[in-house]
């Protein structure tokens, strides 16, 4: 299956790119796409936490992902959290 | 009314988005862009945002908010692009029959705003230019292979964020690059 990755702000810098096109196999989970994505764009690392959306809802990890998903690689976004 | 705009935001656009002839009460809050942070000198701003789900976090925000208090109009408007410092980069615009429910909510959205919205900013100053956040605050966040992780082996639970100790701060990574 074939996700696309829409990568923003700090993420989308490191990685020169601001939407990736990533085979997978079927049933991965949002952790294997980005431990793909790790390995594919090392320069990803370093951002600190980055949390998933999947067709703009935000997500878990575990969730599985599906033909033509579009996922969202949130980084820390402006404000605080505290 | 729930704008992204890489345009001057118009104040009496969103006054007259909330008015309504039920409310005593109009409470407005402006984010402006400062010339400092954390010690430095800060030169502009850039904000960057994920349009679609951007409107579709605000709306659940208003949503909630209400759901929560008895207010009548809600509107907010962010600015995407570089903004120079000294402008309105969000305002928040509530109106009630009364004050204290639009003070309230006032707070709620811009606090929840900060939290959820997928809007960066980008601070450039003499010398280069950061992108600020602190850690994300949403459940499912990702560690990189290598950094701290919970003790849970092996699953993608194991990858949820959690007491761990956080990562290096972000804009001392950032500034590192």
């Amino acid at each position: 299956m074939t996700v696309t990755v829409r990568l923003f702000a700090s993420l989308r810098e490191r990685a020169g790119l601001a939407t990736i096109t990533r085979t997978l196999d079927e049933g991965a989970t949002a952790a294997e796409l980005l431990d793909a994505l790790h390995v594919d764009f090392p320069g990803l690392s370093g951002v600190g936490r980055i949390a998933v959306a999947v067709n703009s809802e935000y997500t878990d990890l575990a969730h599985r992902l599906r033909d033509g998903d579009e996922v969202a690689l949130i980084p820390p976004v402006s404000g605080g959290c505290g | 009314m729930l704008l992204l705009t890489d345009r001057p935001i118009v104040l009496d656009e969103l006054l007259a988005a909330v008015a309504d002839p039920a409310a005593g009460a109009v409470v407005v809050f402006i984010g402006m862009t400062r010339n400092h942070n954390e010690g430095r000198q800060v030169e502009g701003l850039e904000y960057e945002a994920y349009p679609a789900m951007a409107v579709s976090e605000l709306e659940k925000i208003t949503t909630e908010a209400r759901a929560r208090w008895p207010i009548a109009r809600v509107a907010v408007a962010h600015r995407t692009g570089r903004v120079p410092i000294g402008m309105a980069s969000v305002v928040i615009a509530v109106s009630s029959a009364h004050r204290a429910e639009a003070f309230t909510a006032a707070r709620f959205v811009i606090d929840r705003l900060k939290e959820t919205v997928p809007i960066w900013k980008k601070e450039y100053f003499s010398g280069g230019a950061v992108w600020i956040g602190d850690q994300s605050c949403q459940s499912g966040t990702w560690q990189e292979p290598g950094a701290e992780r919970a003790s849970d082996p092996g699953t993608g639970a194991a990858l949820e964020r959690d007491g761990a100790a956080a990562p290096a701060g972000t804009a001392a990574g950032l500034a590192r690059s």
